[in-house]
């Protein structure tokens, strides 16, 4: 049942995004962003990067196979296959291992090189791929409704409604990002729920809605006495239906937006809380538990550097894309937002 | 002014009675007490009788109220207790971690804050030729890295191959530079990105201003007025960016002192992370988010200080 469950969340997120986006290119707005996107040449590499780790992410989710020990294969598992697994660390493209008084012979090449264990780099490098796009999205999926529903109604209600909501956020708010996400995952353990990315996705979830709620009660603040509210009001337009089919579709392209450079930074909080010791367990690979470990490889003689600086890279590379994309989308939507 | 400030305190006081609650409500009515025994006995694998003792010697069996007013009394009050899992006085360890975190924290942020200034005032000077173009490009990509990628190669390089300063450790006197130079050195280069950007941003709505036209015609020099006229003007929005950025100082303290061994409150929380140990982190928590309410207050102050009208609000 879990093993279902974890190959369909990926497919199901990256299934979402893909209808949103697919919707959205109806809208005239979106259309006409799309195509200023799409003559961005910068842009449009950094989304064939960003697909290609999709791709991965995806490819690593669907389980084909069972292995002898009774794990659940993926594709990318069954691609590996013929790749053994080695005695210990050796260099990228390296015949021998490193670390050992006598080096043994390889079995295989490895692109990347090998890790502690002996398991290819490149390969762990290609496992972390689904862990950061499970934190990073779903994550977002989470915060994502509590605070388009608390903002508009805070924004819009106003007086107690918006006091109280406030307040609520404001007291999340003065816990320190960090140690709200350290006490949460803790006590989530105490609970006797293992550490999991689900447990991870929900701690980051509650700490990151409250800057996107922020925003949208501010943006619907703004629009709540416009005059196509007031018009909708005055016509006897239930408040429901205002807030949904009126002030919603006003909000969405900023939500999106955030929500989309808001997923860089949740890879990126990844790494952090796994560095800190609360983050995703060993067993389940991720670019977090790789940088981890390297703090004790780099002072090793001699030094493994290539773990630590495929594990950046690999980091480095998707976030650096979701950036651009994000930021090319903001200024595609909304010149006005420009930075 | 004065009633300014004396109202601002007084609007924290409920925040910091939320943060007691929802503290509160997680560890010790999300969790049960024999959750809570279960752990802290769990090496000696407890019997029910223990468990129950457990809880009586530490009260969880009293009423929830009772408990919340005496959770309440105790973190208000800064009696933290003892350590779950060495036994020690909180409140003595969190002393003797100020000086330390003090000291980092006050040198990062001030270094990062000159920095970052000026760099966003630099490319927004040259704002659309290949500097500002390349600068904006580096920010991003400085942003994309994360802390401790820039932590354990700062260390290498620095520490390790050009054995410029020690990589860990602390001494309480004159030497203790030595030790938190390089940790704030990487904290500068790991924070550029994020703030130049957002800074330059700032400088930009000011820069074609009618006034800069002013000072520029009656021969002021460049640099006085990008850096006094402009800054000024663009001074609201750097306070509110400044401010937010003190969590990040907090994330900051707890990753550089533990991977430098710098004694102080960072540390502290991390080991208790890693120990499990609930009543530090409780005890820490609290704290920082002290810390962080004071610097809310201190905005609002520094607010309205620069502009008068916020203070009639």
């Amino acid at each position: 049942m879990t093993m279902i469950l974890s190959d369909i969340i990926p497919i199901a997120i990256v299934g979402l995004f893909l209808f949103v986006i697919i919707r959205a290119g109806r809208e005239p707005l979106w259309e006409e962003a799309y195509r200023r996107l799409g003559s961005n040449r910068q842009t449009m590499a950094a989304i064939v990067v960003m697909s290609l780790f999709i791709a991965i992410g995806i490819l690593d989710s669907i389980t084909v196979s069972v292995s002898n020990s009774g794990k659940p294969q993926t594709i990318v598992d069954v691609m590996f296959r013929g790749i053994p697994q080695e005695r210990t660390y050796s260099e990228p493209m390296g015949t021998v291992t490193v670390g050992e008084p006598h080096p043994h012979e390889l079995k295989h090449k490895h692109i990347f090189g090998t890790d502690g264990v002996g398991r290819d780099v490149f390969y762990n490098m290609l496992k972390g791929c689904r862990t950061a796009i499970i934190i990073g999205c779903l994550t977002q999926l989470i915060a994502m409704p509590v605070a388009l529903v608390l903002g508009m109604l805070a924004g819009y209600f106003g007086k107690l409604t918006d006091d109280l909501i406030q307040y609520a956020y404001t007291v999340l708010d003065s816990i320190p990002g960090v140690l709200l996400l350290i006490v949460i995952i803790t006590v989530l353990s105490l609970k006797g729920q293992e550490r999991g990315l689900l447990q991870i996705c929900t701690a980051l979830g509650v700490t990151s809605w409250v800057q996107l709620c922020r925003l949208v009660r501010g943006e619907t603040l703004k629009h709540r006495d416009r005059d196509y509210v007031r018009a909708a009001r005055a016509l006897g337009v239930s408040h429901g239906r205002i807030l949904l089919r009126h002030i919603l579709p006003n909000l969405l392209p900023i939500l999106i937006i955030t929500a989309t450079l808001g997923v860089s930074g949740n890879i990126i909080s990844e790494t952090i809380l796994t560095y800190l010791g609360v983050g995703v367990p060993p067993d389940i690979g991720s670019w977090g538990n790789m940088i981890d470990s390297a703090r004790m490889e780099l002072a090793r003689q001699p030094v493994i550097w290539w773990n630590f600086s495929v594990a950046s890279l690999a980091v480095l590379i998707l976030v650096l894309c979701i950036n651009i994309f994000g930021d090319a989308l903001r200024d595609a939507v909304d010149p006005r937002l420009r930075s | 002014m004065l009633w300014y400030v004396a109202r601002r305190i007084l609007y924290s006081i409920p925040i910091l009675i939320g943060v007691t609650l929802f503290t509160f409500l997680l560890f010790f009515v999300s969790v049960t007490p024999q959750q809570m025994a279960r752990h802290n006995l769990s090496a000696r694998n407890p019997k029910p009788a223990q468990i129950k003792a457990w809880v009586k010697q530490h009260g969880y069996d009293k009423p929830k109220v009772v408990q919340f007013v005496d959770y309440t009394k105790s973190l208000f009050t800064f009696q933290f207790g003892k350590s779950d899992a060495t036994g020690q006085d909180i409140s003595d360890r969190l002393r003797h971690g100020i000086l330390p975190s003090t000291e980092l924290g006050v040198i990062m942020f001030t270094a990062s804050l000159i920095t970052n200034v000026f760099f966003a005032v630099y490319f927004a000077y040259y704002r659309g030729t290949y500097v500002d173009n390349w600068g904006r490009l580096l920010c991003v990509v400085v942003m994309s890295i994360t802390t401790p990628v820039f932590i354990i190669a700062g260390q290498y390089i620095f520490g390790i191959i050009l054995k410029l300063w020690p990589i860990a450790g602390y001494h309480i006197g004159m030497t203790s530079w030595k030790f938190v130079f390089l940790p704030a050195l990487i904290g500068v280069i790991s924070g550029f990105g994020g703030s130049v950007r957002l800074y330059r941003t700032f400088i930009l709505e000011e820069i074609n201003q009618d006034y800069v036209r002013t000072a520029r015609a009656k021969g002021v020099p460049e640099g006085r007025t990008l850096f006094l006229h402009v800054l000024k003007n663009a001074a609201i929005p750097f306070i509110t960016s400044i401010v937010l950025s003190i969590p990040f100082l907090i994330t900051g303290s707890l990753l550089y002192e533990s991977f430098f061994g710098i004694p102080g409150i960072g540390n502290i929380t991390v080991e208790a992370v890693q120990g499990q140990d609930f009543a530090t982190i409780r005890a820490v928590t609290f704290f920082y988010t002290i810390l962080y309410v004071i610097g809310a207050i201190m905005t609002d102050i520094a607010y309205a200080a620069a502009d008068p009208r916020i203070r009639l609000e």
